[in-house]
Formats: structure tokens, sequence, C-alpha cells
């Protein structure tokens, strides 16, 4: 067990590509930590330069307080899990576990002892003797897994362990992986497109792109005071709404309606370069129903009448579609997203997705009056993605003081 | 697999009896010309009327024939390991490596395969003569090699494309030097295409004829295929055709051993459940 630290780590590929830049990160010993991102960001690069399996082009790679740049793969002591699993088909499931442990030249009756422990956590005792290709999906993926924790690595490192399993399965596996982390208590570093599985599953998650760490933080912080357009967009689901917006002396212009804009969004606002034209995000759940708004919570609020599109119960609530007319909210970052549609379920640029109770009574077809939480809403600077409704790290709505 | 229906049964194994007599028959023939006396030799009966070993101890007596067996063998072994170990590194690095003038090498060997054998004759001819290697064991075994190695490294490549990379990543992370992650996890999987290799460049030195008659001159490296060429019978009068039949039997049996020594290593399919599939 160790921790992990990345100082400015860049790779280079010998082609040209910037695959990763100058990052940074301090993993802490026992920690189960996300790269999270759109396809191409630079997740796999990073976690082979942890690996050893990519050379690193600048910057210093410390496990457990060691330089380990030059260390090849095998004096790392880190065990990986691939996407595709990488068994050995010529060895029966026994044999793929027992592989480190031979190498290591450990004693036969202790490699025995230690498989059937592995074996024995993952459920796969009956399946000691068989080839890998008599395995179904899931089976592999415990192989896989039971090949990394046979010999008590340092750390972990997978990249995208789940992402060929079925989505019930991909559900199971995932309680089962976070299981089994907390009780070995090893560091982990898990590769993920998928933001779900990055909130569910780590202590901390970052999420890159294009080679760059976008943010870092545990979770909730993400979900609540992301940084930019891209990480608000990216994590969570179904996304976060965006809409353009300008600056009109004190209110905000929304296809929505006019926005108060409290004093201190205004100040903020007022600079000389301050944006004139802004991107509003709102996530589905900060709307309501404004029948079923108590008197004291209306004031926080805007309300907005529109035509129903679509309306989907879910049972516990219900998600409400809009169409917004007029300007699209447009910047780099949203286009990003856009291209990346494997990451985030992101709406049409011009829908407005909406999770009201399950009481509500909107119908399709029939207009809608709806109450928005305006401590909610973030404002983002189209020009750099930038949120400029976060103080010192924590958003405060467009309303609040 | 779908379970196969009677008549479907039927069909497959009428088909497979035609491909099987059109291609043993000849075969049989020579087999039974070997078992013939001189007298009956032409009689035109499949199944001798009598039988005879006499041409195959004829063979044996005669010094050339063991001698050209014993050329043979050695001849063709030694070329075939040299083709697939030359062969097995150099297509181990073209699927892995990407390096400069990767594609102009794969061009050459291709270019090679396709060159005529006969229009190098006469050089090498000339070379071997000038270099002292005419009618020596490497004076076969190196234009063996340069002719079998582009078929070595193309059969082999198309293997080491098929075996993920990922297995070789997960045997270094698994405390594998890249040695041992060679010789424990690919080689294994690369056994069936090494091995096929191996058979088709064996058969290729083996059956040789062009080089082996022009590059040879006396007893010391000459082939069989070339000496089956010498023979004569008993007399100037006497047809060899028994001898020569006798011959055709035993030089096809090492084949017949090396193939079915190495079948059972060919497993189609081995790295099935390797990788999701
Ligand atoms: N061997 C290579 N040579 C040159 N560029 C490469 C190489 N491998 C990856 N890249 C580039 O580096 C960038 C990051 O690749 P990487 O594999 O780390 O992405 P990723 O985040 O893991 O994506 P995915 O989710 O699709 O697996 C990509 O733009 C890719 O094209
Ligand atoms: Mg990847």
């Amino acid at each position: 067990m160790a921790d992990i630290v990345l100082d400015k780590v860049t790779k280079k590929y010998p082609d040209g590509t910037t695959a990763v830049h100058e990052v940074d990160l301090e993993i802490a010993d026992g920690e189960f930590i996300i790269l999270v991102g759109p396809s191409g960001c630079g997740k796999s690069t990073t976690l082979n330069m942890i690996a050893g399996l990519e050379d690193i082009s600048s910057g210093e790679l410390r496990i457990g307080g060691q330089r380990v740049n030059e260390k090849q793969p095998k004096d790392r002591d880190i065990a990986m899990v691939f996407q595709s699993y990488a068994l050995y088909p010529n060895m029966t499931v026994g044999e793929n576990m027992a592989f480190p442990l031979r190498l290591a030249k450990m004693d036969k009756a202790l490699i025995k002892q230690k498989v059937d422990e592995a074996a024995r956590v993952l459920e796969l005792t009956e399946y000691l003797d068989r080839k890998p290709a008599n395995l179904s999906g899931g089976q592999r993926q415990r192989v896989a897994m039971g090949r990394a924790i046979v010999r008590s690595p340092k750390a972990f490192l997978m990249d995208e362990p789940l992402s060929n399993l079925d989505a019930k399965l991909r559900v199971q596996m995932r309680t089962q992986v976070s299981r089994l982390q907390k009780q070995l208590n090893t560091t982990t570093v898990y590769v993920t497109h998928d933001q779900t599985e990055a909130m569910t599953l780590g202590d901390r998650v970052v999420v890159m792109r294009g080679g760059y760490i976008q943010q870092l933080g545990d979770p909730q912080t993400l979900y609540d005071n992301p940084v930019n357009l891209f990480v608000a967009g990216f994590i969570g689901s179904p996304s976060m709404n965006f809409l353009a917006a300008t600056v009109e002396e004190s209110v905000l212009r929304t296809p929505l309606g006019d926005l108060p804009l409290g004093d201190r969004m205004r100040s903020a606002l007022s600079g000389a370069d301050a944006p004139r034209e802004l991107i509003v995000g709102i996530r589905p759940e900060h709307f309501e129903d404004a029948a079923l708004i108590e008197e004291h919570q209306r004031a926080k609020g805007f309300e907005f009448t529109m035509p129903v599109d679509l309306v989907e119960s879910m049972g516990s609530d219900k998600y409400v579609y809009f169409t917004v007319e007029g300007e699209r909210a447009a910047a780099a970052d949203l286009e990003d997203l856009t291209a990346d549609a494997g990451g985030a379920d992101l709406p049409p640029q011009d829908n407005l997705v909406t999770r009201l109770s399950a009481e509500s009574r909107v119908r399709d077809g029939v207009d809608a009056r709806v109450w928005m939480n305006l401590d909610k809403i973030h404002l983002f600077d189209p020009r750099n993605g930038h949120n400029i409704t976060l103080h010192e790290g924590k958003a405060a709505g467009v309303s609040a003081a | 697999m779908a379970v196969a229906t009677t008549s479907a049964k039927v069909k497959w194994g009428l088909l497979d009896a035609v491909v099987v007599v059109f291609a043993l028959i000849p075969v049989l023939w020579i087999a039974s010309l070997s078992f013939k006396t001189p007298a009956t030799l032409t009689d035109g009966n499949f199944i001798p009327r009598e039988w005879t070993f006499e041409n195959y101890k004829l063979i044996f007596q005669t010094d050339q024939f063991v001698r050209a067996l014993i050329n043979s063998i050695g001849i063709a072994l030694i070329s075939t390991l040299i083709a697939v170990v030359l062969g097995t590194m150099a297509a181990y690095a073209i699927s892995r490596l990407d390096f400069p003038g990767k594609q102009l090498l794969v061009g050459v060997s291709l270019l090679i395969a396709m060159f005529p054998q006969v229009s190098l004759v006469s050089p090498l001819f000339n070379i071997e003569r000038n270099t002292g290697l005419f009618d020596t064991w490497p004076g076969l075994i190196l234009p063996y090699i340069t002719f079998a190695l582009p078929l070595a490294i193309y059969t082999l490549s198309a293997f080491f494309k098929q075996i993920p990379w990922d297995l070789e990543k997960a045997a270094k992370m698994d405390g594998a030097t890249q040695g041992e992650a060679f010789r424990k996890v690919i080689a294994p999987l690369a056994a069936p295409g090494v091995f096929t290799t191996a058979i088709l460049v064996f058969i290729f030195c083996w059956n040789d004829f062009l080089f082996a008659i022009s590059l040879t001159s006396t007893e010391r490296s000459r082939t069989v295929p070339v000496a089956l060429s010498f023979f004569t019978g008993a007399s100037q009068f006497e047809d060899p055709t028994g001898a020569i039949s006798a011959a055709a039997v035993v030089i096809t049996i090492p084949i017949i051993l090396f193939v079915l020594f190495f079948q059972k290593r060919i497993v189609a399919g081995l790295t099935s459940g390797a990788v999701k599939g």
C-alpha cells in the first residue's frame, strides 16, 4: 500500500501528440480515485504511465514516496485490470490467478492458499479449472480482478474494467468493485468514461479533457460546484440545462424570462471586462411545478409558463421536456460535450429538461407553470467556460446577496 | 454449432470421399508399384499380384540413397529451424513495433517470395563455385532460408497479429520481464503459428528439386529428390521404376511423421477467451 503522486507529469507521443499536459495529482494511501472524461482525453495514457507501460516524457511519478519514472512495470508492484480483461487463454482460471505469484517465485503451497482465498472472495471457486474461453463476461471480469488481488500489490489500476459488460451486470459488478476496494483498502486508480460510475464509485473524481485536469474533487463537490461548462455538462444525468443569456441593467435576459440579479452577481458582472453574454446552467431537479411550491419558497425562485413537449413519468418523479425558443447557448466546451455523447446524456440544445415531483399534474401539450430555484443557477462565461458564480469554490445562485 | 442433419452428413461425407480419393490415388499407385516385381510392373493391376520387398532392399543397399536421405533430413531440418527462429523474431517485430522502414521490409520480403527461382540458379551456381559453397550443406541451406523466410514471416506475422497486445502488458504488470512475457505468454499462444510455419518450410525444403540439382554434384550434399533422378536399374536394360517408387514412398514418410507430430499442437482458436469475444 502506498500513496501515488504525479508531479507535472506530461506525455508526448513520438508523433508529436501531447496526450497529457503537466498533470498534478496526489492520491492518498487507500484512496479510490476515478479518472473520468470523454474519449481520447488521456485517461488511459495517464494510467499507463502510472503502470509503467508508457514512458513519462517529463515530470515525476512517486509511489510510496519513491521516484519510479525509470522503474519497469514489474518493479513497481502495481496490479492492473484491463478493459479487455487480458486473461491468458492457455491457462485455467486458477493458473491465471497464480501467474503473478509464480513469477514472484512464491512457495507452491502458499500460492494455492492465496488463489483459493481470492477465488472464494470473488466466488470463482467452482471455475478454477476452467479455461477463460468457457466463462461468461462477468466471470472473466472477476478472474481479471482475482489476478490483480492475489498478490496484495501497492495499488490497483483499472482501465474501464466494466465497460464490456451489459448494463445490469455492470451495476452489480460496480457494487462488488466498490466493496472489494473498501475491504482491501488498497489505493486504486480507476478509469472510466461513464459519469455514473465516476459519481458512485470514487472517493474523489478527476475530470479530464484534452490531456488537462478540469476539476478534482469529491463527487458531490463536482456536482454542486462545477468550475466550468465542461464539468457542469459532463457530470450529472440527465445533464445540466444550458441557456443563452444577456446582462441588461439589473436583470439577466434569458429565453425563460428576465431573471433578477442579486447584489453579489451584479458587482461581479459590473467589471470592465465582465461578459455581457452569458450561459445560464441549471440542473433538471432545480425546477418544480409552481402549484406545488410553498409560499415562503416562492420568493427564492422564478416562475415561467411554457407548453409541455413531453412528460416521462418515472414513478418517483416526472421528467418534463420543454422546447426553448430563441438563441442557443454556444461555447467551445459545449461543442466538446456534444461531440462526446458517450459520457453525458446531453439533451439537444433547444431542449429544457426538468424533473418535477410525481404529484405534478402537468400534461403533454398543455401550458405548465414552472418554478425555478434561483439559488441553484450557475452562470458561465462563454468565452472560456468558467463558472463565474463560484465564490471560494462554492456556488451561489444569481439571487444570492 | 448446429447439429448436422443426416442428409447433410451424407453429402459432406461423399464430397470428402471424392477429395480424398482424388488426392490419394496417385500416392497409392506409387505405393503399389513399389511392391511389384519387375515382371508384373506394367500389368496395370492396382493390387500387386506378386508382393515383393526387393525394391526396398535394393534402395537401402545402394549407398547413394541412404546418403541422400541423411542429406535431405539434415538440410531440411537445419533450414527449417533457422528460418522459423529468424522468421519468428522478424514477424514479432513487424506485428508489434513501429520502426522506420517496416513497410519496406515487408515489401522486399514479398518481392523475394515472388522472384522466379529459376532465374537465380545460374548466378547462384557461379557464386557458390567461387565461394566454395558448391556441393556443400550450407550451399543448399542458405538459398532455402532465403526463400523460406518470406513465407515464414508472412504466416507468423498473421498469427502474431491475432494475439491481443494487452496480454503482453498484463504479463508485464504481473511481474514478468520482457523475456518472460514472450516466453510464458506470447510464445505458447504463437505455437500453432510456429508449427504451421515449420511444416510449410520443411515441406518446401524437402521437396525442392531445382536448387538441389543445380547446386550439388556428388553424394556429399545431394538430396533425395535429386538422387531419385539418378537412379538406374540393376542393369542398363532394367527399368528402375520399382526402385524409384519405393524411394518415393520412403521419402514421403518423414513428411507424414513431421505433420502428424506437429498437428497435435495446431489447435485452432487458442486465443479465444483472452478478451471479450
Ligand atoms: N501510441 C500513440 N501514439 C500517438 N498518439 C496516441 C497514442 N496513444 C494514444 N494517443 C493519443 O493520445 C490521446 C489520449 O489517448 P488515451 O488512450 O489516453 O485516451 P482515453 O482517455 O483513454 O480514451 P478512451 O476513453 O477512448 O479510452 C488521444 O488523442 C490519442 O489519439
Ligand atoms: Mg482508454
